[in-house]
């Protein structure tokens, strides 16, 4: 589904990624393990496009989508919700949904499949989004990503700083997502949580994979090794 | 008391003149950030339009008519080539932009004292706006300019026709989510490159119509867009970046603050008067009328 060899990327003079090859096959969860400042979420920043890679090409159902710009990496199947449950603060709730389902055919039907997924947002669809709790808001930001019908989802971190209610709700999506046939990237510090969606994982040390594997027996214990270093 | 309620009217068509060149800017300076100092000559291409179409165009009731989607077009075409030669590469550069586009104003001025020569032109204004309607007859008549009140209701009509657009329409949604983040409007599929070219179609088009009504009002010339612009810019610091709303109470509130003003001291005063308000209002609420209020701006 995704492939990516030898990615280098960086802010400025600052180099973050360092030659970083993995892969997301296609139907499955694949995640990308580190400590704050690893380059995780440059990682999902220079997948999507919103920031230039250096070196190095990623591939997206086989196709090079190194050079391309990020919406229209998003009108081919990838789909991103960054870390720290973001949305647009200004618009409604509904607002935020149908921005995203504009110009498809079928833009209703989308929005309302969006709210079927989370039925809690029903109740708060006129508020603005920046008056949401954050759990409210990382549902929001799920939904949206989802109206495009994504083959890929681009997850960062989701459920860092949200309440501890929602946090197994949150979890519970993604792992529903992983289990209907859709791929994700998920980033995440929760090794426990990570290991339990993903089947294949990466772990991310000052921007240079430095351990990888699949899921089973002594997975946990040699990511938890390999963060340790 | 009907000289301040026939000031008070001067003073709301001052304010009408006003919000119609502030919209948009409210949308390029107070939606974008973008400070561009060419807005003034796009309402000056708005009036030429004006004069270029009274040419083969005699009837002036529908050369004038004729005028406000062609001059919206014209302007709002100009705006995008702007957009898309020059401020698209200077985004995040705002004294970059400011120095470019004040070099495009200078350009565009030359331009129309070449084309349509330095001294100002004048335009007809049709039969059904030459007159004056009376509110209070008698000794102590209060009147309207029928000008006056078209301006006015273009305006207004403006005010509606965007916040609508803003609101209600899909193209309104992009607009808004582009201003809020950016990234998160590419991210989600937009494509914030074109809404940025759109939104300054938009804002350029209205100061195209700013420019037809400017026409009724007074001469036009090469420098009339420069001698206006910056009390805009005053218009939408005052009323509060990026607030529609705060636009509209702004625009209105200065121009009938200069107009009573002007009644009881001389024109020069009341312009000193005005500013000095203003400074002192910024000092007060340097955010302007209205703000932002969110529990998160992420």
């Amino acid at each position: 589904m995704l492939e990516i060899t030898g990615l280098t990327a960086g802010y400025g003079r600052t180099t973050v990624l360092h030659d970083v090859s993995l892969a997301v096959p296609g139907d499955g969860v694949a995640a990308v393990l580190g400590h704050n400042g690893a380059g995780k979420s440059t990682l999902l920043r220079a997948v999507l496009g919103l920031l230039r890679p250096r070196a190095g090409t990623v591939l997206f159902q086989g196709e090079d989508i190194t050079r391309l710009p990020a919406h229209r990496r998003v009108r081919r199947g990838l789909a991103y919700v960054p870390q720290g449950q973001q949305s647009f603060p200004q618009l409604t709730a509904l607002e935020n949904l149908r921005l995203v389902a504009d110009g498809r055919r079928d833009a209703r039907a989308a929005v309302d499949e969006a709210l079927d997924r989370f039925p809690a947002l029903r109740a708060v669809t006129a508020r603005r989004a920046g008056l949401l709790s954050g759990g409210q808001r990382q549902q929001l930001a799920i939904a949206r990503a989802l109206i495009t019908r994504p083959r890929l989802l681009l997850l960062d971190e989701p459920t860092e700083g949200i309440q501890p209610s929602v946090v197994a709700e949150i979890q519970e999506t993604v792992l529903g997502l992983g289990a209907s046939g859709l791929s994700v990237l998920l980033v995440e510090q929760h090794v426990a949580f990570a290991l339990r969606a993903a089947e294949r994982y990466y772990v991310l040390e000052a921007g240079r994979v430095t351990s990888s594997g699949s899921r089973g027996e002594g997975a946990e214990r040699a990511v938890r090794e390999a963060l340790s270093v | 008391m009907t000289v301040y309620l026939s000031q008070s009217f001067t003073g709301i068509s001052i304010g009408a003149v006003l919000l119609l060149i502030a919209l948009g800017l409210s949308l390029t300076f107070g939606q974008m950030g973008v400070i561009n100092m060419a807005h003034g000559e796009f309402i000056m291409a708005g009036a030429y339009t004006v004069y270029m179409l009274q040419g083969p165009i005699s009837d002036a009731g529908v050369s004038l008519l004729l005028a406000l989607p062609v001059a919206f077009l014209v302007a709002g075409a100009m705006g995008a080539l702007l957009e898309w030669l020059l401020i698209r590469r200077l985004y995040a550069r705002p004294l970059d932009t400011l120095l470019v586009t004040w070099g495009v104003s200078l350009m565009l001025q030359q331009l129309a004292r070449d084309v349509f020569g330095a001294p100002n032109v004048h335009t007809s204004s049709p039969d059904w706006l030459s007159g004056r309607l009376t509110l209070i007859g008698g000794e102590d008549p209060l009147t309207l300019a029928y000008s006056r009140l078209f301006i006015l209701g273009l305006a207004v009509a403006a005010v509606a026709a965007l916040t609508l657009t803003l609101r209600r329409t899909p193209l309104g949604r992009r607009m808004r989510a582009v201003v809020q983040h950016r990234d998160l409007a590419e991210a989600s599929g937009i494509a914030t490159g074109r809404v940025d070219r759109l939104t300054f179609f938009l804002g350029s088009g209205l100061a195209g119509l700013a420019g037809v009504a400017l026409t009724l009002v007074g001469p036009i010339g090469p420098t009339m867009g420069t001698n206006i612009i910056i009390d805009a810019f005053l218009v939408i610091v005052v009323g509060g970046i990026g607030r529609l709303r705060g636009a509209v109470v702004a625009a209105f509130a200065l121009g009938v603050l200069q107009a009573v003003m002007e009644y009881s001291t001389t024109v020069s005063v009341a312009r000193v008067t005005v500013l000095i308000a203003i400074v002192a209002f910024l000092q007060w609420r340097p955010q302007g009328i209205h703000t932002l209020r969110t529990r998160s701006l992420a």
